[in-house]
Order: structure tokens, then sequence, then C-alpha cells
């Protein structure tokens, strides 16, 4: 379980997020939608350490993650995938590579292990037998998928994802959506989506957030904000309707 | 005052703060070992070339200009003196290192800048790496160990292109330039020669993972950094040369 807790967090006197709480329950996919420079992405950061709040805490399983030192940090991390909106895969490396660095680096397996691993991983995103290519070789949805097999590489409680459908094809988009229901469904992790992709939102979420003005407005179930009068809401459903 | 000299304490602070974690760093030794070797050979193999090219036209112009002075004016042996000895204290370490501030210091902040504009270095902070341990570790090794090694690589190379450009040039045989670079020679100057190129081989690459660690603003930034990574260790280089000179040398007196 993820607990936020009136967090605060700004850049050069620019308050991003004010007194920010909430909470994600063990198991369930979180959909996090907001405008974009409100701070959704910088929430997830800060969920992970990479940046700090002002104030506020975040716990993690009852552990606070803003206060933790530098090996308690990483020990806390590696119960953590981050799906980058980037893909931000090593671009140096090959897709294997990638998939298996934090393996190496974490489980003192032997190497037949390790190749096995990343080939489950490959082979849970479909793209089976691409373990040679590097990233400049592949496209856009499958940088992302490659970036989705290396955080659940680790066995990993919690996954983060930070605008998984921005910039993709419907269809392609729709195949991420998907991925996403089947790592909760098999692997049964917790899932924080970061995202302004309404149709994304609605198909994945188990709660969906509003972030505005750098507090939750409303969260609830995706009936209930799709029921919801909040201005913001309504300006996310008109442009979700339109594209229906 | 103190607000206009704000920004640069506060590099010099950021500065710091990135060498503390480096040196913290040096017990990850699983971490850096393999990127250690990888670029060792980046920094002293791939680099061998163009130093050797460098270190052989130096040695050439050295013994050409040192032959117009002494020409009429003093003994020819001395210009195994003045090459030998000026490749060794002056101008071995610091073209060598002017020429590691362009070809490895642009690329290492390149390199680290693009991964920080692309989320790369984020990407081995939530995989729970050490990303100094990983990025900026190997450059100061190699960096330290490989800079001295290619500095005498520029030295021998240097000292026998004088030579043979003297022999070529003047009335000199080798056994007379031999003598002029046995007449002043010191041992310590070696020393002082390698020590030099040392501390340049260790501030390069500091000066490129720096900026590039802590790049902003994507093409643009990382453009900005490998520009700042190679003005910032010329200069660096520059008085560095001085203050050792300055207080390294007289320990030789």
């Amino acid at each position: 379980m993820i607990q936020i807790e009136n967090i605060c967090k700004s850049f050069n006197t620019h308050f991003v997020l004010n007194q920010l709480s909430l909470m994600v329950n063990q198991g369930e996919t979180l959909v996090i939608i907001g405008k974009s420079g409100s701070g959704k992405s910088v929430l997830l950061k800060l969920i992970i350490g990479l940046l700090k709040p002002e104030t506020g805490s975040i716990l993690i399983e009852g552990k606070n993650i803003v206060k933790a030192g530098f090996r308690d940090l990483q020990d806390m991390r590696r119960n953590f995938g981050f799906v980058f909106q980037s893909s931000a895969l090593f671009d140096s490396m090959t897709v294997s590579e990638n998939i298996n660095l934090a393996l190496r680096k974490h489980f003192k397996w032997p190497e037949q292990k390790i190749c096995e691993r990343t080939t489950e991983c490959l082979n849970f995103v479909n793209l089976e037998g691409l373990q040679e290519k590097l990233p400049s070789e592949l496209s856009g949805g499958m940088r992302k998928r490659v970036g989705v097999a290396r955080a659940i590489a680790g066995y990993p409680q919690y996954i983060l994802f930070d605008e998984p459908t921005t910039g993709l094809d419907p269809e392609t988009a729709e195949n991420i959506n998907q991925l996403i229901l089947k790592l909760k469904r098999e692997l049964e992790v917790t899932s924080v989506v970061v995202t302004h992709d309404m149709h994304s939102a609605f198909t994945v979420g188990d709660r969906i957030a509003l972030l505005h003005k750098g507090k939750i407005d409303i969260e609830g179930e995706p009936a209930v904000i799709k029921k919801s009068y909040h201005p913001e809401i309504k300006k996310f459903l008109s442009g979700y309707t339109l594209l229906k | 005052m103190f607000a206009i000299m704000e920004p640069l304490f506060t590099e010099i602070g950021k500065y710091g703060k990135l060498l503390w974690w480096s040196g913290i760093s040096l017990r990850d030794f699983s971490t850096y070992y393999d990127n250690t070797i990888r670029r060792m050979k980046f920094i002293g193999i791939q680099s061998l070339p163009i130093v050797l090219l460098t270190g052989a036209f130096m040695g050439m112009v050295e013994s050409v200009q040192v032959l117009y002075s002494l020409q009429n004016r003093a003994p020819l042996y001395l210009v195994g003196s003045v090459v030998t000895e000026s490749i060794i204290l002056e101008l071995g370490p610091v073209l060598t290192a002017l020429i590691l501030a362009g070809r490895v210091g642009a690329s290492i902040a390149a390199e680290l800048g693009t991964m920080r504009v692309t989320e790369q270095i984020d990407a081995l902070e939530v995989m729970a790496f050490n990303p100094v341990a990983y990025l900026v570790v190997p450059v100061l090794i190699a960096g330290v160990i490989m800079t001295p090694v290619l500095t005498i690589f520029a030295d021998v190379i240097g000292i026998l292109s004088g030579c043979i450009i003297s022999i070529l040039t003047v009335d000199l045989s080798t056994a007379e330039f031999l003598k002029g670079a046995r007449r002043f020679f010191v041992p310590w100057d070696l020393t002082y020669g390698i020590i030099k190129s040392a501390v340049f081989g260790f501030f390069i690459p500091a000066n490129a993972a720096y900026v590039g660690f802590f790049t902003k603003g994507g093409a643009e930034g990382v453009g900005k950094a490998t520009t700042r990574s190679v003005v910032i260790s010329s200069v660096m280089i520059l008085i560095l040369d001085y203050l050792m000179a300055q207080f390294l040398l007289k320990a030789g007196w």
C-alpha cells in the first residue's frame, strides 16, 4: 500500500503539489489524470524517491521513502518498476541487456536463469525474438513494451506508468492498455498510471483521481468519475466523448 | 556581492557533492568494475593514435625551434636537454591533457548529458542502481590510470621524433642528443610529469561527468554541456599546470 500524506513540492517558488494526500490500495490500479504541467509526473517521481517533497510523507508499506537513507531507498526501489513516458531505454544496450541489467546486479543468478527470465519478460509483452535488437531499431510501441518488460523483470510489487499511451497510435495504445490489465490479472501488481488519455484511464483504472491545482480534487471508481460534475472532469470527458 | 557569486558557489557545491558521492561509491565495486574496463579502453587504447600523432609533431616542432634558437650560440647537443626537459615537464602532460579534454571530455559530457535528458539516469536510479558508481566512478578511475600512460607514450614518441629531426636537420649524432638529454635530467622530472598528468586525468572526466550529469534542456542542453566540458577542462588544465609548477616543482629543487 502507498500512502501519500500532505506533500508539498515546489519549483522556483511555484507550488506544483500543495498538501496533497492520496492512498493507493494493494493490488489496485490507480489512474491519476490531470492537465499537462499539473504535476502528475512529479508525483510519480516523488513516490519512487527521484524527487523529495518539502513537507509530507510517502509511506510504502509503512516505510517513509522521503526520510529513507541511500541503502533503504535502494531496497525500497527494488519493489518498484517504472515505465517512463520516453521509455528511457539504455540506447547503447540491446533489448536483452536493458531487461537483465538490474537482474545481473540484484540477483546472483546463473547466466542461464537470467536469459530465461529475460525471454519470459519479452514473451509477456509479446516481443519474442527481439533480444539482440537495439532500442533505435524498434518502433515507439515496441520500446514502450520493452520498458514494461524491463519494469517487471525484478518481480516488483508496484509499477508506476508515466503517460504509457502518449504518442502512440490507437491500436498500439490499446495494446499497452491490455498489457497493464494483464499485469494486474497475472502478476497481481499494484499500479499507478499517470495519463490524460481518458480511454486508457477508464480501461485500466480501478480508481481514478484528478490532480488539479496541486491537490487531488476528486477520486473514485470510473463509474463515479463519469457522472462527476467537476468542471475539469467535464472537460476531459467532453474530449473523450468527442473521440468516441 | 553574494548574490552575484551565489550561482558559482552553488555550482562548486554541486561539483564537490558529486566528487564526494564518487568517493563513497568506490565501495560499490561490482557496479563500476565492468564499466571501468570499458572506459579504460576508450580513454586509453582508442586515444592512443591521436596522442602518438600529437607527441610526434610536438617533438619535431620542439627540436626545430630549439635548434634555431641554439645555432651559433650554444653547443648543439643541448637540443637533447631542452627537448627532453620541455616534453617531460610540460608539453607531454599538457598537450595530452588538452587532446583528452577534447576527445574524451566532450564524449563523456555528451553521453551523460543525453542520458540525463532522456531519463536514462533516472531509469538507473529507479532500478536501484547507484548512477554515480555506474557512470562517474569508471571514468574517474580510467582517467587517472590511463592519462599518465598516454602521457608516457607521448613523451617517448616526442623525444624520439625530436631526436630524429635533430639528427636529420643538423650534424648531430644520437649519442650527442642522448648526452644532452641526460645532462639536466633528474628522476623527479618524470615523477612530476606523471603526477601532473594523473591530476589532469582526474579533472578532465570529473568536469565532463559533472556537466553531463546535471545537464538540463534537451539537445541544446547537451550541446552546451559538451562545450562547457571542453572549456572548463582546458582552462582548468592551464591553471593547474601553473599551480603544480609553482608548488610541486619546488619539491625537486
